[in-house]
C-alpha cells in the first residue's frame, strides 16, 4: 500500500458481512494517475489537502459539523477502490458449491439461459477467471466521486490531450455498468493513435448509475430518468463543462433523451445506440399483440418483427424489475443466479454471450462478461440495479413505453447495430427526432454496442458529431 | 434405463441426487407393516391393486437397481402398477439447506415502507431466522407419511398423489389439484372435512374420496424431460389416475393451475367426469383479457363488479408470470440454489396471499396460513429441486392455445382475497352449463389452504346436485 492511501470502510450492508474499501489517495498519487484539467484540479486542489480524511468519514457516515457537510457536497474526491481477497474466496467457494436445476427441455434457448451455457460459465469464473485482471484495467482508470441530491455518483474521468476535445457523458444501462465503456476511453480520447485526427477526441465522463457499480444506492425512490439526467448535467456543469454532448444505449438512451427534452444549459445533442423511435401506432399494435400497421416497409417490418419477439418472449426479467425488484433475492444470493439473470437480456446478446463460453467468442469474452457480472456481485447491487425500472414505473407519471418516441428536438445521432432488440428504421429516426443529424444500420453488433463492437462505436461517434463541434 | 434418466423418475424409486452435495434418499416403503421386505416388482392388474383399498399394496420396489425388471420387458405392466411411497429426506440434504440459509448474502432493504417493491427485508429476514431455528421439516414429513401416498407411471412420467377414501360407501371421487407456487401441502386442510364430513358440520352424503396429485414438475412427481406436459396432457394424465384408481366417475376441482387442468379436463370431457368447481378464473372474455393486458381503461358497459375485476386484473404484477412463461430456466438457475431466493418468489405470487404470509411471519397468522405451513411448501420446493421444473407449466401453457365453450357442468367460487374477483357474466362466457356459482367472505388465491373447511363447504354445495 501507498503511504498517501489509507484504507477505508467505506460501505457496509446491514449485516455487517460485505464491505468494500475505499481508498482515499493524495493529489500526489491523481497527479501520477492522469493528467486532470485544470477545472478538476481546482476542485480536487481546494479540498483535497484539507478534507481527504473527512472524506473518507462521509463514507462510514461518521458525522462532521455542518459547515463542512456543506462545502463537501460539490467536491470533486478522487476515488479508489479495492476489493478484499476474503470476498473473492466466498464467492468462488459459492460458484463452486452451486446446486443447479436439471436441463431445459428444448434444445435451443427458448426457455432461457441453457444449463450447459451456465455450467460452462461456472466453470471458468469458479476456476481460471482473475478478477484482478479486470480491476487492473479499472484501477489504472481516473475515478472520481461526487454527491448530487444526496447520492454519492461514481464516475469515470479522462480529458483528451487535445484541448478543443468535445466533452461526451456516457451512460451504460442494465445489466452493464462502466465496464461495457472501457475498450471507447482511449480511441475517443486518444484519436491520432487510433487512425483518427485531433479533431475527434473526446473528453469523456462516465458515471455509474444511481444505485449501479460505485454509486450510492438510493435509500428512497426517486431515481429514474428523469432525476438522473439532471444530475448529469449537473455533474457536466460541475465538471466545468459549457458545451457537452450525451451518449448511451439502454437505460444510457432513456437518460440522453430526457436530458435532451430537457435542455441543460451546454447541451449540444445526444447520440443513441438503442433509439426509442416506435411511432404510436405501431407501440399501441404492439401493446394489444398485433397485428402491424399495413405499409410497413421493409425495415419496419423487420423491426416490428424484432419487437414482437421481444414483447412475447424477452420482456419478464423487466415486467419483474418494474414491478417486484425486491422479491429477486435469488440474484444476490447465488452467483449464478445472478448471472444467468444478467445473461438473459436479450435474446441476441445472450447468444453472442453463449458463443463466447462455447469457445467462439466474437465481441465480447468470458473476461468482458464475468468482469460486469462480478462487478455486479462484488458491490452486491443485483436489486439496487433493479430498482431503476421500479422507480421509473413508479415515480414518473405513466408515459410511452422504453422505445416509444419521446418528442426530442435537439440533435440526435442515431447508431442502428444490426442485432439491437430491435434495429431502429430511418424512417422511424427521422419522424423521431426532428434533428436527426446521423443515421447508420451498422451490419453487426448487438445490445452493447460500445462494448461489443467498439470499433464501429469509435467511428460512429467521431462521424455523429462532427457537425456539433 | 429410461426411469434413471430423470431425476424426479429417480426419486420415487430410491435414490435422488439433490445438487453436488447431497443425495437424498426417498424410501419406498409398503404402507402396510404386514409386508415382508421388499422383493420384486409384482405384476398386477390395476383395477386390482385400486379395489385393495391400497392401504395394502402388494406392489413395490427394491432398494437396489439391479434387481428392477429391464425396460421393455415389463413395463407395461410395471408401469401401470400404484406404488406405496412413503417420504424420508436424508439428513445430509436437510443439513445442506441450513448452511445455505445461514450463509444467505442479503440485498439492502427495499426503499420504501410498504410491499410495493416486492417481498420485504424484514419478512425475509423473519423467515429465514424462522427457518434456521425453528422450523422442522420431518414434522411435514410425518404430516405427508401419516397419509396414503402413491405413485405412478402416466404417459412416462411418475405421479405422486395422496389418496384418501372415505368411510362412506357412496362417497363422490374427487381429484383436486394443487398450483403454483403451491403443492399437495395447499390442499391437507381440505382431506379430512372432505372424507370425514360428518366430524366437520357435513352429512354422510356430502362425503368424497379424495386423490390429490403433485402435478409432473412438481413435489414428488418426476419432472417431465420432454416438452409438450401442459394442462391438457395433465388432465389425460389424471383421467388415467382415476380410471387406474377404478373410479368410473367423479369430479375435478382446482384453483391456479389447478382450475386449468380441471378445465382441460372438461374440454375433453372423458367419460365418467360428471363435474368440475374452480375457484380461479383463467379463460376471461378473449376483449376483456387484450384490453386489460394492454393497460387500457375498461372498456364501456361493463357492470359494476365486471368494472371491478377489470381494474384489479389489471393491476396485476405479471413479472413471475411472464418470466416464467417466457424464460423458466433462467430464474431456475436462482431457485435451485439459493433458498431465500426460492423462499422470496414463491412467496410473491399476488398481493393478498403474500400479505397473509408477511403476517404470519410477524406473529398475526390468518387461517391455515401458518409460518410451518409456508416453510413447508418452501422447504418441499428446495427438496425436491423443482423450482425451475414447475416454472415450465408455465411455458407450457404458454404455447397451448384453446379457445371456445366448455358444456360440462362446472361450478364456481369467489374468494374475495383472489387476484381478482371473477364476475359470475365472465365465468360463464366459458363455462356455460355453471350449476353453481357463490361469492364467500374470506380466503384468497391459496384457498384450501387458508380456509379448508370453508373450501371443503363449498365443494360440498358445489357438487350436490351431481351425486
Amino acid at each position: 500500500m501507498e503511504p498517501l492511501e489509507k484504507e477505508y470502510t467505506m460501505k457496509q450492508s446491514d449485516d455487517g458481512s460485505r464491505r468494500y474499501f475505499l481508498k482515499v489517495s493524495s493529489m500526489l498519487c491523481l497527479a501520477v494517475a492522469f493528467s486532470p484539467s485544470a477545472i478538476v484540479e481546482a476542485f480536487a486542489d481546494s479540498k483535497s489537502k484539507t478534507t481527504k480524511k473527512e472524506n473518507a468519514m462521509t463514507q462510514t457516515g461518521a458525522t462532521r459539523p455542518a459547515s463542512e457537510q456543506v462545502a463537501d457536497k460539490t467536491a470533486i474526491r478522487p476515488f479508489q477502490f479495492s476489493f478484499p481477497d476474503a470476498e473473492l474466496t466466498d464467492l468462488r467457494r459459492r460458484i463452486n458449491a452451486t446446486k443447479w436445476p436439471e436441463r431445459e427441455l428444448v434444445s435451443d434457448a427458448s426457455q432461457g439461459v441453457q444449463l450447459a451455457t451456465m455450467q460452462k460459465l461456472a466453470r471458468y469464473w469458479g476456476t481460471d477467471y482473475d478478477w484482478r485482471k479486470g480491476e487492473a484495467k479499472l484501477k489504472a482508470l481516473p475515478h472520481f466521486m461526487t454527491e448530487i441530491d444526496g447520492l454519492d455518483i461514481h464516475f469515470i474521468h479522462v480529458r483528451s490531450k487535445h484541448e478543443n476535445a468535445l466533452p461526451m457523458i456516457v451512460t451504460h444501462g442494465w445489466p452493464g455498468s462502466i465496464i461495457e465503456q472501457m475498450k471507447i476511453i482511449e480511441p475517443l480520447t486518444n484519436p491520432t493513435a487510433h487512425g483518427g485526427t485531433a479533431e475527434d477526441a473526446f473528453h469523456l465522463v462516465i458515471p455509474s448509475l444511481p444505485g449501479y457499480g460505485f454509486s450510492g444506492k438510493p435509500t428512497k425512490p426517486g431515481w429514474n430518468p428523469v432525476s438522473i439526467a439532471k444530475a448529469w448535467a449537473t455533474l457536466m456543469q460541475r465538471l466545468g463543462y459549457t458545451k457537452y454532448v450525451a451518449q448511451g444505449g439502454d437505460w444510457g438512451n432513456a437518460v440522453s433523451e430526457v436530458m435532451a427534452l430537457q435542455q441543460p444549459p451546454g447541451l449540444l445533442g445526444i447520440h443513441t445506440n438503442m433509439a426509442a423511435t416506435v411511432p404510436p401506432d405501431v407501440s399501441k399494435a404492439l401493446a394489444m399483440g398485433g397485428p402491424p400497421p399495413a405499409d410497413l416497409s421493409p425495415d419496419e417490418k423487420h423491426a416490428w418483427d424484432q419487437l414482437v419477439d421481444f414483447y412475447m418472449n424477452g420482456l419478464g426479467y423487466a415486467l419483474e424489475m418494474n414491478n417486484r425488484p425486491q422479491t429477486l433475492y435469488g440474484i444476490v444470493d447465488s452467483p449464478v443466479g445472478l448471472a444467468a439473470w444478467i445473461l438473459d437480456h436479450d435474446i441476441r446478446s445472450y447468444q453472442m454471450i453463449a458463443r463466447a463460453f462455447d469457445g467462439k467468442p466474437e465481441g465480447l469474452s468470458r473476461d468482458d462478461v464475468l468482469d460486469n457480472i462480478t462487478l455486479y456481485w462484488l458491490t452486491n447491487t443485483a436489486i439496487s440495479s433493479a430498482r431503476l425500472y421500479w422507480d421509473t414505473r413508479h415515480t414518473l407519471p405513466p408515459g410511452g413505453g422504453f422505445f416509444d418516441v419521446r418528442g426530442v428536438t435537439l440533435p440526435v445521432a442515431v447508431s442502428a447495430f444490426a442485432e439491437e432488440i430491435y434495429q431502429a428504421p430511418q424512417s422511424w429516426a427521422e419522424k423521431a427526432y426532428v434533428k436527426l443529424i446521423h443515421y447508420n444500420r451498422l451490419p453487426k453488433g448487438t445490445h452493447f454496442a460500445a462494448w461489443e463492437q467498439p470499433e464501429l462505436f469509435v467511428s460512429e461517434m467521431r462521424a455523429s458529431f462532427k457537425s456539433l463541434r | 434405463m429410461r426411469l434413471k434418466e430423470a431425476e424426479h423418475a429417480a426419486k420415487a424409486q430410491i435414490t435422488c441426487i439433490v445438487g453436488p452435495h447431497s443425495r437424498f434418499l426417498v424410501v419406498l416403503l409398503a404402507a402396510a407393516m404386514s409386508l415382508t421386505a421388499p422383493a420384486r416388482v409384482l405384476a398386477q392388474q390395476p383395477t386390482q391393486t385400486a379395489r385393495q383399498n391400497l392401504g395394502v399394496a402388494t406392489v413395490t420396489k427394491t432398494k437396489t437397481g439391479s434387481s428392477m425388471p429391464q425396460p421393455g420387458t415389463m413395463r407395461s405392466i410395471d408401469t401401470d402398477a400404484i406404488r406405496p411411497f412413503r417420504v424420508h429426506v436424508p439428513e445430509k440434504a436437510i443439513t445442506d439447506l441450513r448452511r445455505r440459509i445461514r450463509e444467505t448474502r442479503w440485498p439492502d432493504q427495499e426503499t420504501v415502507t410498504d410491499r410495493t417493491q416486492g417481498v420485504q427485508l424484514a419478512t425475509m429476514k423473519e423467515l429465514v431466522r424462522y427457518w434456521l431455528t425453528d422450523y422442522d421439516w420431518r414434522k411435514a414429513e410425518a404430516k405427508l407419511n401419516a397419509l396414503p401416498q402413491f405413485v405412478t407411471t402416466i404417459d412416462g412420467v411418475d405421479i405422486h398423489f395422496i389418496h384418501v377414501r372415505s368411510r362412506h360407501p357412496n362417497a363422490l371421487p374427487l381429484i383436486m389439484t394443487h398450483g403454483w407456487p403451491g403443492s399437495i401441502f395447499e390442499l391437507l386442510g381440505v382431506i379430512d372435512p372432505l372424507t370425514n364430513p360428518t366430524a366437520h358440520g357435513g352429512r354422510a352424503e356430502e362425503a368424497f374420496d379424495v386423490v390429490i396429485p403433485s402435478m409432473p414438475g412438481y413435489g414428488f412427481s418426476g419432472a417431465p424431460t420432454t416438452t409438450g406436459w401442459n394442462s391438457d396432457r395433465i388432465a389425460r394424465a389424471w383421467d388415467t389416475l382415476m380410471k387406474r384408481l377404478g373410479y368410473t366417475r367423479y369430479v375435478s376441482q382446482g384453483g391456479d393451475w389447478g382450475a386449468r387442468v380441471s378445465e382441460s379436463l372438461a374440454r375433453q370431457a372423458p367419460p365418467g367426469l360428471l363435474g368440475i368447481h374452480m375457484n380461479l378464473l383463467l379463460t376471461v372474455p378473449p376483449e376483456i383479457a387484450r384490453s386489460s393486458n394492454a393497460g387500457d381503461p375498461a372498456p364501456a358497459g361493463l357492470s359494476e363488479k365486471e368494472k371491478a375485476a377489470y381494474e384489479q386484473r389489471k393491476m396485476r404484477s405479471l413479472g413471475y408470470f411472464i418470466e416464467q412463461a417466457t424464460r423458466p430456466q433462467t430464474i431456475g438457475f436462482s431457485l435451485a440454489d439459493s433458498p431465500v431466493g426460492l423462499a422470496a418468489w414463491l412467496l410473491d405470487h399476488d398481493p393478498h396471499s403474500y400479505e397473509q404470509m408477511a403476517h404470519a411471519f410477524e406473529g398475526r397468522p390468518e387461517g391455515g396460513l401458518t409460518r410451518d405451513a409456508i416453510l413447508d411448501n418452501i422447504t418441499l420446493y428446495w427438496l425436491t429441486n423443482t423450482g425451475a421444473s414447475s416454472a415450465r407449466l408455465y411455458w407450457e401453457e404458454a404455447r397451448f392455445v384453446f379457445k371456445g365453450e366448455v358444456p360440462v357442468r362446472a361450478a364456481f367460487t369467489v374468494f374475495p382475497g383472489e387476484s381478482f374477483r371473477a364476475p359470475r357474466t365472465w365465468v360463464e362466457r366459458t363455462f356455460t352449463n355453471l350449476i353453481y356459482f357463490n361469492e364467500v367472505d374470506k380466503g384468497g388465491h391459496f384457498a384450501g389452504w387458508e380456509q379448508p373447511e370453508l373450501l371443503a363447504q363449498e365443494v360440498r354445495a358445489a357438487f350436490k346436485s351431481l351425486r
